[in-house]
């Protein structure tokens, strides 16, 4: 499988203090990847230097076949460039509808001009519904996303996601505050979309990464503690020790 | 999704509607329309305040949907007042000079007709040289651009600046007071070549238009102020719906988040801060002949302040709530301190309304926005609404 990212000897402190730590990560095209760790790992920050939001000290964060190097770049360029991503935090736009939301995402030109006077595509309305369809909120497109359930937000940011159309998925504690039934709808979801497409998930439930069933990375401390099957690194001694030792 | 813009903006409908009934009401009750019951100062009063409501809902965009708290948005009106009142000072005067030059014997050389409008002109300030920027005062044509590309450009390189190095909140507020500020003080130098603290004067009277008398003028600028804010609505309801919409109002609501979408945030600020500069200027080259005089006072911090209190206290987020705003506010303003406002005498103390209207605004001010931040605008919300009425 080729590589898709990257990440190599990235670290990053705030106030002195090492958020991460000479972190390597590597994703390859359509894979699927669990990222686990404890409270303040690092995962979200790891998230934060992939798509340009916080520049690391020291390290490479290199994408796609012509090996660019995204720490040149903006967060919208990286945006632009396929790496989209879902906050820990759902953040919908909450004054909007769900149409306007997903609208909003689909990939399109995306200059103020072009918005100005470019005819809206005729397929729009069709990639809307694949998108609404996906996520299940087709009967709700007409509706203030702020009316949304905590899950519907979460799926809806998902689907923002998918509309956008990226290589790279990264996806920050998706099923956070959902019901049993809402966090296997999510993992279906997220199974669905790395066939085509790298989606990175971070997760603390153990059962939802199980049901992911793909390769696992550990963080602890800003660096990568084991890899491998949920398997393996639930076997790893430094996994349980650093678990159990919270 | 594809439906038509009106039907997607029901208000603009509406708007024209009741800016044309008032128009045509103004019209037949103006002295010019025979009847003498709206005088032609209070026509011009009228006039200037649907120029406001134009600078109005331009801070509206800016502000209520784009998010940015310009407190700088009247200087552009001021630069679109001045860059007008430059051709309008020259043409008059070029006038007034040319015949009088003629009752002389001796024809005049071109060089001591330019000698003459000089000095009249710059007089006030000790000089009778043709500053640089007056260049092309002689144009009508050349002044009306510079009505739009001088606020325009100027918005231009402050907005990029500002935006690029991601000055947001209340940091960019105080810069764009600082720039409103400075721009102030340099017209308020004589040297600038504005005839500092005089400012123009003598706007009202229009070059080509001496036979026809200011009634029948004043109607004039009062129907082309009505139309600029009638298309001035239209553009901007375009603007503010369908997609560019749906982004600008997301970037005010979190304009981080817009960036993940792959949207280059500052571009689109920059669209909006540009933009509506450059209608704040058409509002202010329109306002200003029938005021009849600008100076540099006109464009000082609290002007902008009062266009943001405007907006706010007659409902951000919705173009008809700030032309509610300003034309409530500024009308009432000028009751108050025009003198009309009767005294309270309360037996111990007088509230004069000129020393007091002031305080009563904060007031207002900070009364609408801890209990009705909608502000008036919101009270169309307790009308039953249709499917499909967004705001
Ligand atoms: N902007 C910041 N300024 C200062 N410290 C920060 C900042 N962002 C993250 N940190 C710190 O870096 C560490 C890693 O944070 P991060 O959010 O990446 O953890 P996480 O693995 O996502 O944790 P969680 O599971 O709680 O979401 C934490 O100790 C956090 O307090
Ligand atoms: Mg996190």
């Amino acid at each position: 499988m080729s590589t898709l990212l990257e990440v190599s000897g990235v670290s990053v402190s705030f106030d002195g203090f090492k958020a991460i730590n000479n972190l390597s990560i590597q994703i390859g095209e359509a894979e699927l990847r669990a990222v686990i760790g404890p409270n303040g790992a690092g995962k979200t920050t790891f998230m934060d230097i992939v798509t340009g939001k916080t520049r690391p000290d020291e390290g490479y964060v290199i994408w796609g076949e012509s090996s660019v190097n995204l720490l040149t770049m903006s967060e919208s360029q990286i945006a632009l460039a396929g790496i989209g991503r879902k906050f820990q935090r759902p953040t919908v736009f909450e004054a909007q509808t769900v149409r306007e939301n997903i609208v909003m995402s689909l990939k399109n030109p995306r200059r103020p001009f072009d918005l100005l006077f470019g005819r809206q595509a005729d397929d729009t309305e069709y990639r809307v519904r694949v998108v609404s369809d996906e996520i299940g909120l087709t009967d709700a497109l007409d509706q203030t996303s702020g009316a949304l359930s905590h899950g519907q937000k979460q799926w809806l940011e998902i689907g923002m996601l998918l509309a956008q159309d990226p290589r790279l998925l990264l996806v920050d504690e998706p099923a956070a505050g959902m019901s049993p039934a809402e966090r296997e709808h999510t993992t279906d979801l997220l199974v669905r979309a790395a066939k085509t497409r790298a989606v990175v998930v971070v997760e603390h439930d153990m059962d939802f990464v199980r049901r992911l069933n793909c390769k696992v990375t550990v963080l602890h401390q800003g660096s990568v503690l084991a890899e491998g099957s949920l398997d393996h690194v639930t076997k790893n001694k430094d996994v349980v020790d650093v678990y159990l030792g919270r | 999704m594809q439906s038509s813009f009106i039907a997607r903006n029901p208000s603009v409908l509406w708007f024209l509607l009741a800016l044309s009934a008032f128009t045509v009401l103004v019209s037949l009750l103006s002295e010019a329309g025979g009847s003498a019951l709206i005088s032609t100062s209070f026509l011009k009063t009228l006039g200037k305040t649907l120029c406001l409501c134009l600078v109005a809902i331009a801070m509206d965009v800016v502000w209520g949907y784009c998010g940015i708290l310009s407190l700088g948005h009247f200087a552009f009106f001021g630069i679109g007042g001045y860059a007008i009142g430059m051709w309008l000072m020259y043409e008059r005067t070029a006038e007034i000079v040319t015949t009088s030059l003629d009752s002389n014997i001796l024809p005049p050389t071109p060089d001591e007709i330019t000698d003459a409008i000089g000095s009249q002109i710059f007089g006030v300030v000790g000089s009778n040289d043709f500053p640089l920027i007056w260049a092309f005062s002689h144009s009508l044509t050349l002044q009306l651009l510079a009505v739009v590309l001088v606020p325009g450009l100027l918005a231009l390189v402050f907005g990029w600046l500002a935006f690029r190095s991601r000055v947001t909140g209340v940091y960019l507020s105080i810069l764009t007071q600082a720039m409103t500020l400075a721009l102030s003080l340099h017209f308020f130098q004589n040297d600038t070549g504005l005839r500092g603290n005089n400012g123009l004067s003598g706007l009202q009277n229009i070059p080509g238009l001496e036979g026809v008398p200011q009634a029948t003028v004043s109607l004039w600028f009062f129907w082309a102020s009505a139309f600029a804010l009638g298309a001035g609505y239209v553009l901007f309801s375009w603007v503010v719906s369908g997609k560019l919409g749906s982004v600008i109002r997301a970037i005010r609501d979190d304009e981080t988040r817009v960036r993940f979408l792959g949207y280059h945030v500052e571009s689109y600020k920059l669209f909006v801060f540009t933009l509506t500069a450059m209608v704040a200027g058409i509002a202010g080259a329109l306002y200003y002949p029938q005021a009849g005089i600008i100076n540099p006072a006109e464009i000082a911090p609290i002007a902008s302040i009062y266009l943001a209190v405007w907006v706010a206290i007659g409902g951000r987020g919705r173009l008809y709530g700030a032309v509610i705003g300003a034309a409530v506010v500024s009308l009432m303003s000028s009751w108050f301190t025009g003198g009309s406002a009767p005294d309270i005498n309360l037996g111990v103390y007088v509230i004069k309304w000129t020393d007091w209207w002031l305080v009563l605004l904060g007031l207002t001010f900070v009364a609408v926005t801890l209990f009705f931040p909608k502000g008036i605008g919101g009270l169309f919300d307790l009308l039953p609404r249709r499917k499909g009425d967004t705001k």
